[in-house]
């Protein structure tokens, strides 16, 4: 097997890894601040893609405004969601919250259906095709940009975590709810907080990715099985190992797929998944009690 | 300071309290003492909007807080520690104090969120003020430590000097003498009234009678649900009623 083609594959694997990353880390802040895996996360990535589609063709604008204004109507999407189907619920037990989410996600996706239509769509990218040679290898400067992008996103997420107030309680919460609500940190406003973050940070992964694999109302399926399959390999933590578990999965499928068979680039994904949760169900990296945010 | 009037909990059919009424009065130290079983904790639990309970109120500077959940309680200046400490424990002991001091916050939680470098200057206050409240409960040196990573007695400290910096004017402590030893606790007894000496009122359930007599200023017995006693440590000393629920009646 040619060095070329292995470093190819890495190269591509790293990129799409890198957007399941950001998937994975918007399932991981909503599971730390409420304990819920909200399966409709996928659906904002699918949102991003096709909102940004809408504001470059609907309203004609710049890709510059596009996106962050196709994040912005996906983060309100967000705060329906959180608003609307899961602070309501008078008995907020983790099944009947996944259930909530699960229909949450059908909904979001049929809409979309009805808005969009069953078709694939492409997003122009970001910055020409013109094709990038790397030792032998090939990239497309798309690749650099969602390189580029999920790093800066996972700094800030970082800082805001890590470096202020607001952030540090939210962690709070995921350490000790009820510590939390005795020095007065707000759950309920965290919650709110958490499903925010999240969808904003699905749907830059929606954005970022549509240009190389277009996009379709029905894309954040498995957009969001492989995400929550990065943030099971980091053991749910909103930091370093659901980064590491999104670019280990990106590769090895990548791999899997050139090497093997390309029909194998799903499968590949959720034998993954499943022998971590047989195995190590607390994370590739985590201890017992792994960091969470 | 703290008025509760008439509070009855009925946990199914059992009567954990009955009517149970008093008043604590600003920058004393209460103790609340009472067998096991009392409902020592259970009062504790509604006063901070745990429970709820099934009747009576609580008042709380003159304002009526009844059932008003804990972080609303918080930011009227009343907070409380645990009987088994509640801390953040992947979080250092800095942080544990800093995230208590979030309600004074001046950069709203939104602000925060969006408005980066100014909250960061923020943030650098907050820690100041923070560093402030580990020195003053003695755990400075520790600043940087994991708080899960805390010995008990540790962790007791850590989880005071938090609830302080929330800016309380009232601090209900849920028996800080338990778990710790001897020495702990004479340094614990010393933390009270320092604490009382700012200006906070304080009230424990306690066990430790030692402790409770020596730093109260102002003892509330318990005993069944309903209030056995009222008065001095002296008082309460000498008060049969009281001697006889600890110790058994001789008839």
């Amino acid at each position: 097997m040619q060095f070329d083609q292995i470093l190819q594959y890495t190269l591509s694997g790293l990129s799409t890894g890198a957007i399941y990353a950001l998937i994975g880390i918007g399932f991981s802040i909503i599971y730390n601040a409420t304990g819920i895996i909200n399966f409709a996360q996928g659906e904002f990535v699918m949102l991003g893609g096709l909102l940004t589609l809408s504001c470059l063709e609907l309203l004609a604008l710049p890709l510059w405004a596009a996106v962050p204004c196709a994040i912005a109507v996906s983060t309100v999407v967000g705060i329906l969601f959180e608003r609307l189907a899961i602070r309501p619920l008078k008995q907020p037990t983790p099944i009947n919250l996944v259930i909530i989410t699960i229909g949450g996600s059908i909904l979001i996706r049929g809409l979309a259906m009805l808005v969009w239509g069953k078709d694939t769509h492409a997003i122009p990218a970001f910055s020409g095709d013109v094709p990038i040679s790397v030792g032998g290898a090939t990239i497309l400067p798309q690749h650099l940009w969602i390189l580029a992008i999920t790093l800066v996103t996972i700094c800030i997420n970082k800082i805001y975590f890590y470096h202020t107030i607001s952030g540090k309680a939210m962690r709070a919460c995921s350490y000790n709810r009820r510590a939390a609500g005795l020095v007065g940190i707000d759950v309920r406003r965290m919650v709110l907080f958490s499903f925010i973050i999240s969808s904003a940070m699905g749907a830059v992964a929606g954005i970022i990715v549509a240009p190389l694999t277009m996009t379709a109302y029905d894309v954040g399926v498995m957009l969001g099985l492989k995400g929550f399959c990065a943030a099971i390999i980091g053991g749910m933590s909103s930091g370093l190992s659901t980064v590491i578990g999104g670019l280990l999965l990106g590769v090895l499928e990548s791999l899997g797929a050139g090497l093997i068979s390309s029909g194998y680039k799903d499968a590949i994904a959720f034998i993954i998944l499943l022998l971590i949760l047989f195995i190590r169900p607390q994370g590739l990296f985590g201890k017992a009690d792994s960091e969470r945010v | 300071m703290l008025e509760v009037s008439g509070i009855t909990q009925i946990f199914g059919g059992v009567t954990a309290l009955d009517s149970v009424s008093f008043a604590i009065s600003a920058g004393d130290i209460t103790g609340v003492i009472g067998p096991n079983g009392a409902g020592k904790t259970t009062l504790f639990n509604i006063i901070t909007g745990i429970y709820r309970q099934t009747a009576g109120t609580v008042h709380l500077e003159g304002k009526n807080v009844t059932g008003l959940p804990p972080e609303k309680l918080a930011r009227l200046a009343m907070v409380r520690t645990f009987q088994n400490i509640e801390l953040f424990g992947g979080m250092t002991v800095l942080e544990n104090v800093m995230v208590g001091m979030h309600t004074k916050s001046s950069a709203g939680l939104l602000a925060c969120a969006f408005k980066m470098p100014w909250s960061i200057s923020e943030e650098r206050r907050i820690r100041e003020g923070a560093m402030k409240w580990l020195e003053f409960t003695g755990i400075v040196d520790l600043a940087d430590h994991v708080a899960g990573s805390l010995p008990f007695g540790k962790g007791r400290l850590l989880e005071i000097a938090r609830a302080l910096a929330v800016e309380p004017r009232i601090i209900l402590m849920d028996e800080p003498a338990a778990g710790l030893n001897s020495q702990e606790t004479v340094g614990l007894a010393q933390l009270i009234k320092q604490i009382r000496d700012t200006g906070i009122t304080v009230v424990l359930v306690e066990h430790d009678m030692e402790l409770v007599m020596d730093i109260c200023d102002r003892i509330i017995v318990l005993n069944l649900g309903t209030k056995l006693a009222e008065g001095t440590p002296r008082e309460i000393q000498e008060s049969s009623a009281v001697i006889a629920a600890y110790l058994g009646d001789d008839d």
